[in-house]
């Protein structure tokens, strides 16, 4: 890419941001988010994601998207994912094993309900999105 | 078929042992009764880790977050709340101090914690710069480049009163103003990422989820004291850090937010890494600085600080990675915002690592001021097991530890230092009654005078022979006036050494005397170790008549010097015993007794 003006800067973030705006109603994909720090590779994290996407495969299941993130902080509760299905609740998922992984797939994603026993709390309210709310 | 509300009740250890299964079932019997069972799904979850305020049953999408839920209390919100679309008001969580009832998008969050330096970890792919900039990445170094002076810069650090987060929390203003006032000549910005306390590790955690941010503060201090290169100090152990920041780097430059002429300004400023080898003085500032100009690692006095004389002799703003994650939003919130947030003359947050017996060992971001009983309890879930708390060490090897009589004192710089601890870089670990004061003491001794890079006396000598008393006292070999001896030597070496390193390394020592004394002395006058921990000082053995001789204490122990027939009162042989514990771990019967 070649080097940005300010113009360009902000064109790039707002066209970025609406693309990430999982609130967007006209987004219908959804979202499998795997924490991919230190932590979560310790605790099996590269299993997870071959198994969501391998699950996502089988199943012939085209419009969701698998990405990664760095570590949130859930040490305790590594490898976690967060799960967005257009229509359902942001979820967080912990201790995602690859068994867990195709459940998720199966249940959340296809199915349209929650996965029992996995689900943990965000750890905070988000600042960058409350800040837009006061603007 | 799809849900359109959820029941999530917790389904960690503590809610599950206050009746949270029953509350389960009677919300399935009641959304049944009630006729709206395919309307809602009831989900079992994991540890939500607001422990104290047991069992949470919290409402999705409508946010409501439910505490001390009891089973009779199903009815109640499945009538209301799911029926009739009206929270139960009794029952929603509230702010000690306030008569608002908390609802997720609130303020006063019922969670305790505010994410500012973590705020895009586990939101954004770290690899990605455009994810960083669609969530206001980049908008504070425009906004810099754009509008604002370095006068402006420093003037709204001031405001925001940030301070150093790697230890001693100097006001990063002045840091930054003493190189700024510098007439000319070359300058240098430098990133600490030599995280070594043990046990923390949200530098790392940083990096690797938000590389851009560093890039971006360290990119506007370049442009507040005019200064055109920066440097990153990591240690070569944190290899997917280093990839990620590399990668970050690539494209920083690539998209001219980097490099020269950034954003077609006359501004121009690149980021170089460099590996350190692990060594923990290289954290120390001007150690890290002679690491850098390929010298060994030494410190040297101050002054003449960094700020004025450092890299190359060059003015030279060094900070630690947390600090440099708070600037930007510094910037873009505006340094008013990040004030209020904060006790006393500690603003904003503080990231710490939560580590040892704890539920919910993991990263915490908790406004300075926070409770510590807050971030055991309601953050962390509480101490695993049924067991009592018996203190937190903060501040790693520089530290000390702050016990349960204090649990309610407002974590900040401030009140930390008066408790004989430190900030340090927000190592926190955590322990229960099973946990030796003196061997914790002992374990941080062993590091620093292995760490220590003995270019001084104070720290090199005096070290080892804090070490050695301790060890003589782990061993029932410690005399009463090992104790004033430890106080002496502590003193000398706060007052003489060189650097960070050598003045802060008799504090877990000095620490754990102030606070567990009697501990320490029944190890001296009494030859034991009330917690069972060391083990020239415990002796394991079976109590006759509690035996039934069901051989799980012979099966388990390792070393295999416990004899006896099944149903015959078991035996242990002390020669051969290495006192590891597992036989008192493993008896069902109380039979294995310790002293």
């Amino acid at each position: 890419m070649a080097k940005m003006t300010l113009e360009d800067l902000r064109k790039l973030r707002e066209s970025k941001r609406q693309q990430m705006d999982m609130r967007s109603p006209d987004n219908k994909t959804a979202d499998i988010i795997v924490s991919m720090g230190t932590s979560g590779i310790a605790a099996g994290a590269k299993d997870t994601l071959k198994a969501f996407v391998e699950e996502l495969e089988s199943q012939g299941l085209t419009n969701v998207a698998v990405r990664q993130v760095g570590g949130m902080g859930l040490e305790h509760a590594e490898p976690t994912v967060e799960v967005r299905v257009p229509d359902m609740p942001r979820v967080i998922y912990g201790t995602v094993d690859a068994d867990v992984a195709r459940a998720i797939v199966r249940r959340h994603v296809m199915g349209k309900e929650l996965v029992n026993e996995h689900i943990f709390d965000r750890p905070a309210a988000d600042i960058v999105e409350d800040g837009k709310q006061g603007e | 078929m799809a849900y359109n509300q959820y029941i999530l009740v917790c389904g960690g250890t503590a809610c599950m042992s206050s009746k949270a299964e029953d509350i389960y079932c009677n919300l399935l019997d009641e959304l049944d009764a009630a006729g709206v069972r395919q309307d809602v799904q009831v989900v079992k979850t994991g540890c939500f880790g607001f422990c104290e305020k047991g069992p949470i049953v919290k409402v999705l999408p409508d946010e409501a977050f439910y505490v001390e839920v009891k089973p009779e209390d199903a009815k109640e919100l499945v009538a209301e709340h799911v029926v009739k679309g009206r929270a139960v008001d009794r029952l929603l969580y509230r702010e000690a101090d306030s008569k608002e009832n908390a609802k997720i998008d609130d303020i006063s969050f019922y969670q305790k914690q505010v994410r500012v330096v973590l705020r895009n970890c586990g939101f954004i792919n770290p690899e990605s710069i455009e994810e960083y900039i669609a969530r206001d990445g980049y908008a504070a170094l425009e906004q810099v480049l754009t509008e604002m002076s370095g006068d402006d810069v420093i003037a709204e650090l001031e405001k925001s009163g940030l301070r150093g987060r790697g230890g001693a929390g100097f006001p990063t203003f002045k840091k930054w103003s003493f190189t700024k006032q510098v007439e000319g000549g070359q300058k240098y910005v430098v990133c600490n990422a030599d995280e070594g306390d043990p046990g923390a590790y949200m530098d790392r955690s940083i990096l690797e989820g938000d590389p851009h941010n560093v890039l971006e503060a360290m990119a506007i201090a370049g442009y507040t004291v005019g200064a055109d290169s920066g440097y990153i100090y990591i240690r070569a152990e944190y290899p997917l850090a280093i990839r990620r920041l590399q990668k970050a780097i690539e494209d920083a430059t690539e998209m001219g937010l980097l490099g020269d002429n950034i954003l077609g300004t006359d501004f121009s400023f690149s980021v170089e890494i460099r590996l350190g080898a692990g060594a923990f003085v290289c954290g120390e500032e001007t150690a890290l600085l002679a690491s850098i100009e390929g010298e060994r690692g030494m410190p040297r006095p101050r002054p003449p600080f960094p700020a004025v004389k450092g890299l190359w002799d060059q003015p030279t703003v060094i900070n630690n990675v947390e600090t440099w994650a708070n600037i930007p939003v510094i910037i873009t919130k505006g340094g008013d915002w990040f004030a209020k947030i904060g006790n006393g003359a500690s603003k904003g947050t503080k990231v710490f690592a939560l580590t040892g017996k704890i539920r919910n060992s993991g990263l915490v971001e908790v406004p300075m001021g926070t409770p510590l009983r807050d971030i055991v309890y309601n953050v962390g879930g509480g101490i695993p097991d049924g067991k009592a708390f018996k203190a937190v060490q903060t501040g790693g090897p520089s530290g000390g530890v702050i016990t349960a009589d204090y649990i309610d004192v407002p974590i900040d710089f401030e009140h930390l230092q008066e408790l004989g601890s430190i900030m340090g870089s927000g190592g926190m670990i955590v322990m229960d009654e099973d946990d030796c004061m003196l061997d914790v003491a002992k374990f941080y001794l062993e590091f620093t005078v292995e760490e220590s890079c003995g270019k001084c006396a104070p720290c090199r000598v005096g070290g080892r022979k804090l070490h050695t008393i301790l060890d003589k006292i782990s061993k029932g070999q410690g005399k009463p006036e090992h104790l004033d001896q430890i106080a002496e030597i502590g003193l000398s070496m706060q007052r003489a050494s060189l650097c960070g390193l050598g003045q802060t390394a008799p504090n877990p020592a000095l620490s754990v005397i102030r606070y567990f004394r009697d501990e320490i002395e029944a190890h001296i006058t009494e030859q034991q170790c009330p917690a069972g921990v060391c083990k020239d000082l415990v002796q394991y053995f079976i109590l006759p008549d509690k035996c039934i001789g069901c051989t799980l204490c012979a099966r388990r122990c390792p070393v295999n010097v416990i004899s006896g027939e099944r149903k015959q009162v078991h035996e242990i042989d002390q020669s051969g015993c290495i006192k590891c514990g597992e036989c008192y771990e493993a008896c069902k019967f109380g039979a294995v007794a310790r002293r």
